[in-house]
């Protein structure tokens, strides 16, 4: 992949052409495309009016997103080395939401603070360097102020997202020569302000501003919203242009730039990454089964886990645009030969991905008959309806099941232990004599046994320990059969579609409902979900230009009289 | 650890050491070092707590595997936690409280700072790392260290990456006689106080919640610029250190073999960090909160066990589940172990350390959380009394967070919150 803003980008995205060239001695080939004056380089003036307006938001980068970000800045052959502090999942949420309240350890900045260091020495090292820097040094081996600065404002732009002030400009060429005597090299100098800037909260952190007493966040604040939402990346050289003209503060400039990032194929990175954190297919890595019960099961099949969903979910909502309740029913998924000796199926590839059709009514069809989703929430050595149930309830659904009552007496359950109880139904029928455990086992249980067909790692069978598996289930009041029957169920329901749009307007403004996420707003796009016939598209379309997704949060205790206004905190 | 003999303690060198062997040559006292050691779920009381309190008190099964350090374990039963009005989370709150002094309201997240942090801020100072957090299985979440606001302190799970981290390219060997600042560090050294000198200009412009967050951020910093400050200084011999080989492939998981081998590896890391002056503050967890450990072959983990195993009537008690108690015990005396290998003055690495062990549960059958299982092993140097039974008698388990706050010097007369709320040390713990 081409970095952003030194090349013409092999995407196809509009204004990504080098710029800069800022008065130094060029040491690349200029393209002839870039003979004509470049676009106005941000002036620090738009830098200094930005970096001075309140912070009414601290989003953490996510590890895909600080990825993807590094990617698109410096180019996809820039390695990425090291390992990332994980953001908390809040209780009965998303990682997008836990990112809005996240903080950086010791050893989680120690990471981020090395992993810097190596990506800016691979920016500047002389295999890098000639695209980056627009200019050569006066004298390698010492500083060299007029270069750094031409350097730092260029890159600056892309890794705060928005201009550099002219304090800031200033502060990382001082610390590029500071880092330039001990070491008696420029480009070693410059590469350590680099890894200053990338180990700033400001590129850390996606720092959302608004002007005192304004109810918007302000277009820079704007437009990484908008581009770590539809593409979980930094906003292209194209959105930044935009933001800087003032086209984000107007209905008509903002539907361009939504329709334009919604038109892409990079949409499919920011569906990805939803459905990653809605569906918490990250944690399909950790999926480890006991190799001695079930043989067939190791790491590898793992790895293809969470693309199956993934694949299958772009494919159906991007692709084919179909509505979003046909999650649960759709016959076409992809298969790899790992996965396919899984779900007992011939994949005529031995390496790669291949479409395949289930039948209509097949327990395959849909979410529910994926091994990914199947494996997760199984124990390691046998399946759990319990678990199963309680993830569609809590992840597909919206709805919380409250937590097994502490101190609960299990000792009514140790009489019976004569007793063989073959299937899980009839073991979790003991639970349900007691009215404490069965209050929430018949939240759970019920939508979990009909997908009792399927093993720890997805595999299908007919009976357990000798005994033929009973799928029948309940939801909503009504009855059901088997893993098709359940996903029948859920695509004429309301609560997956209601749920699923609840999730993406908290994805994408980083906030709950119970802190801040406009509710009507919510109950809003719900309705306007179903009446567009749940296209994912439109569901992104409509919250992205909704004026609440560029709404500035009430924020109590910001100092705003230091910043000399006298507006005081907004509401 | 890949031929690397860390079980060897070296003889004395007098040189290092004062005439009675208590303090570096330079005057300057052997350092105490403390630690937290968790295990999940807890145990079977009555095959663990022992019957007799005070010294000599009598080893239960569940007890077994730590019996040869008797004498330098204290076992703390009968302290209670309080869920304090919020809801009793089955395998948190207990831990949570243990370590922060508050009950927590949701299943994530730290409500408080921990008390290990608290610590290592009174005394990790000088050191490269101001504490180390690690886990023997394969989840970096599976850590009850930190500061509060939600976040936790990540906990390494590669024995390989720590080994990187603490003895890798910027590891000054204090084993070497010669020394030289590396520019590049210097340069480093710029970099990071720079980014500190932010801090005001950037904390002007944010709300409560958001300056939290960027505190943190720039107290990260502010160690980070420490740890590239002593890479700088010459470091001081060390008798004890001895810089090891290169951990050999890894396997990562649930599995108790492996995990156990895992284990290993982490506690002879931490001893090594410690013999070596890199940090004085470790946090290590065994298995996890709600243990999901495995057996090779039997299709039910640690934690369904404890639910769903039958007490045996002809014995009393649950005998999957006991198996793994067994096995966690085994691994803290494996720690322990490792810890009194490494001689050090007048005694070895665990006589000037302190090891909190302690559990989320006491029953986990029933997710109790009254007489929270907890176990103290070393002497600090001096500082507390080994080798007790103490019972709590249904007071706070608090009170053992305060105590060792306060034996570790931090000035704290009162800690927790609430029902947790405690100002009585355990007397019978000091020396």
């Amino acid at each position: 992949m081409t970095p952003m803003g030194w090349r013409v980008a092999s995407r196809g995205l509009a204004g990504a052409i080098l710029i800069g060239l800022l008065g130094c001695t060029t040491t690349q080939q200029t393209p002839a495309s870039q003979a004509a004056k470049p676009p106005a380089l941000a002036s620090t003036a738009a830098g200094d009016a930005a970096a001075s307006r309140p912070v009414v938001g601290l989003r953490r980068l996510t590890e895909s997103q600080y990825r993807n970000t590094i990617a698109d800045i410096f180019g996809d052959d820039i390695q990425v080395r090291g390992r990332f502090e994980q953001i908390q999942r809040p209780d009965q949420g998303l990682v997008a939401v836990g990112a809005s309240g996240s903080a950086i350890s010791a050893a989680g900045f120690e990471q981020y603070e090395q992993m810097g260091r190596g990506v800016a020495a691979q920016v500047l090292d002389p295999a890098h360097r000639t695209l980056f820097l627009p200019c050569a040094p006066r004298d390698p081996a010492r500083a060299d102020a007029d270069c750094a600065r031409a350097f730092f404002q260029k890159i600056g732009r892309y890794v705060f997202r928005r201009p550099l002030s002219a304090n800031e400009l200033t502060f990382y060429v001082q610390v590029a020569e500071r880092a330039t005597e001990p070491t008696g090299d420029f480009h070693t100098g410059l590469s350590l302000g680099l890894s200053a800037m990338l180990s700033s909260p400001r590129f850390l952190y996606r720092m959302e501003r608004a002007e005192a007493g304004a109810r918007e966040l302000d277009a820079w604040s704007k437009a990484s919203r908008l581009s770590y939402l539809l593409w979980n990346t930094t906003p292209d050289e194209a959105l930044l242009d935009a933001s800087g003209r003032g086209d984000l503060d107007t209905p008509q400039g903002l539907a361009r730039e939504v329709d334009r990032l919604l038109a892409s194929p990079r949409l499919e990175n920011g569906l990805r990454a939803f459905f990653t954190d809605f569906m918490l297919l990250d944690r399909t890595q950790s999926v480890a089964k006991d190799p001695v019960v079930y043989p067939r099961f190791d790491q590898l099949v793992v790895k293809d886990l969470s693309e199956q969903t993934l694949r299958t979910l772009a494919d159906l909502l991007l692709v084919q645009e179909r509505p979003y309740p046909e999650v649960f029913t759709a016959q076409r998924t992809f298969l790899t030969r790992r996965l396919g000796v899984i779900y007992d199926v011939p994949v005529s590839s031995p390496t790669g991905w291949e479409a395949y059709e289930f039948d209509a009514g097949d327990d395959r069809a849909g979410l529910l008959g994926q091994a990914g989703f199947l494996a997760l929430y199984s124990h390691e050595g046998r399946s759990s309806p319990t678990l199963r149930g309680k993830a569609i309830r809590e992840v597909l659904l919206c709805q919380p099941v409250p937590p097994p009552p502490g101190n609960v007496d299990f000792s009514g359950f140790n009489d019976s232990g004569s007793v063989v109880l073959k299937t899980a139904r009839e073991r979790l029928n003991r639970h349900n004599t007691d009215p404490v455990c069965a209050g929430c086992h018949r939240i759970t249980d019920p939508l979990g046994l009909p997908l009792e067909r399927f093993d720890s790692t997805g595999a299908f069978r007919n009976n357990e320990n000798g005994a033929k598996i009973d799928v029948s289930g309940t939801y909503e009041g009504q009855a059901l059969e088997g893993a098709s029957g359940m996903g029948l169920r859920l695509s004429k329901s309301r609560s997956p579609t209601d749920c699923v749009s609840r999730r993406l307007a908290e994805y994408a403004t980083g906030r709950e409902q119970e802190h801040g996420l406009p509710t009507a707003w919510v109950a809003a796009l719900q309705e306007r979900f179903a009446a567009d016939g749940f296209r994912y598209r439109a569901l992104l379309r409509d919250i992205a230009t909704s004026p609440e997704f560029g709404a500035a949060p009430a924020l109590p205790g910001l100092k705003t009289a230091a910043m000399g206004t006298s507006q005081g905190v907004r509401q | 650890m890949n031929g690397a003999a860390v079980t060897v303690a070296l003889p004395a060198l007098d040189c290092f050491l004062n005439d009675s062997g208590t303090a570096w040559a330079s005057g300057a006292a052997l350092p105490v070092r403390f630690g937290t050691w968790f295990w999940g779920l807890g145990v079977t009381e009555d095959r663990w707590k022992p019957t007799k309190v005070g010294s000599n008190y009598d080893i239960g099964p569940e007890l077994k595997p730590v019996e040869a350090y008797k004498d330098r374990i204290s076992i703390l039963s009968g302290f209670d936690v309080q869920a304090d009005g919020k809801p009793a989370l089955p395998h948190f709150t207990g831990a949570i409280v243990a370590r922060t002094g508050t009950a927590p309201s949701a299943p994530t997240g730290l409500p408080a700072p921990s008390f290990d942090v608290l610590i290592a801020d009174q005394i990790g100072g000088s050191n490269r790392f101001r504490s180390l957090d690690v886990t023997s299985v394969k989840d970096p979440n599976n850590s009850i260290s930190g500061r509060g606001a939600g976040s936790l302190n990540p906990a390494e799970i590669s024995p390989a990456a720590v080994y990187a981290r603490l003895f890798g390219p910027e590891f000054a060997d204090p084993t070497k006689a010669d020394f030289k600042p590396d520019p590049m560090v210097m340069a480093r050294r710029s970099v990071l106080s720079a980014i500190g000198e932010e801090r005001k200009a950037l904390e002007q412009l944010v709300g409560v919640s958001d300056r939290e967050k960027l505190d943190q951020y720039f107290t990260a910093v502010r160690q980070a610029e420490q740890q590239v400050e002593i890479q700088l200084r010459k470091p001081d011999p060390l008798e004890a250190c001895r810089v090891p080989g290169q951990p050999g492939p890894e396997e990562i998981g649930n599995q108790i073999e492996v995990v156990m081998a895992n284990h290993k590896l982490m506690v002879e890391l931490m001893a090594m960090a410690v013999a070596c002056n890199q940090t004085r503050v470790f946090n290590v967890s065994f298995n996890q909160l709600q243990s999901a450990l495995t057996r090779l072959g039997k299709t039910t983990a640690h934690h369904q066990l404890t639910h769903e195993e039958e007490v045996d009537p002809d014995v009393g008690y649950q005998p999957g589940s006991t198996w793994f108690v067994e096995r966690c015990m085994e691994a803290f005396g494996q720690f322990i172990g490792v810890l009194a290998s490494f001689k050090e003055g007048d005694g070895t690495l665990l006589d000037h350390s302190i090891v909190l062990a302690h559990s989320e549960t006491n029953y986990a059958k029933f997710h109790t959380i009254d007489g929270l299982p907890m176990m103290i092993a070393g002497r600090g140097g001096g500082r507390i009394k080994s080798g007790l039974h103490i019972a709590g008698g249904g007071t706070p388990a608090t009170r053992v967070g305060l105590t060792l706050q306060q034996v570790m010097g931090v000035p704290v007369d009162a800690w927790g919150t609430g029902a947790n709320r405690t100002d009585k040390p355990v007397s019978e713990l000091l020396a």
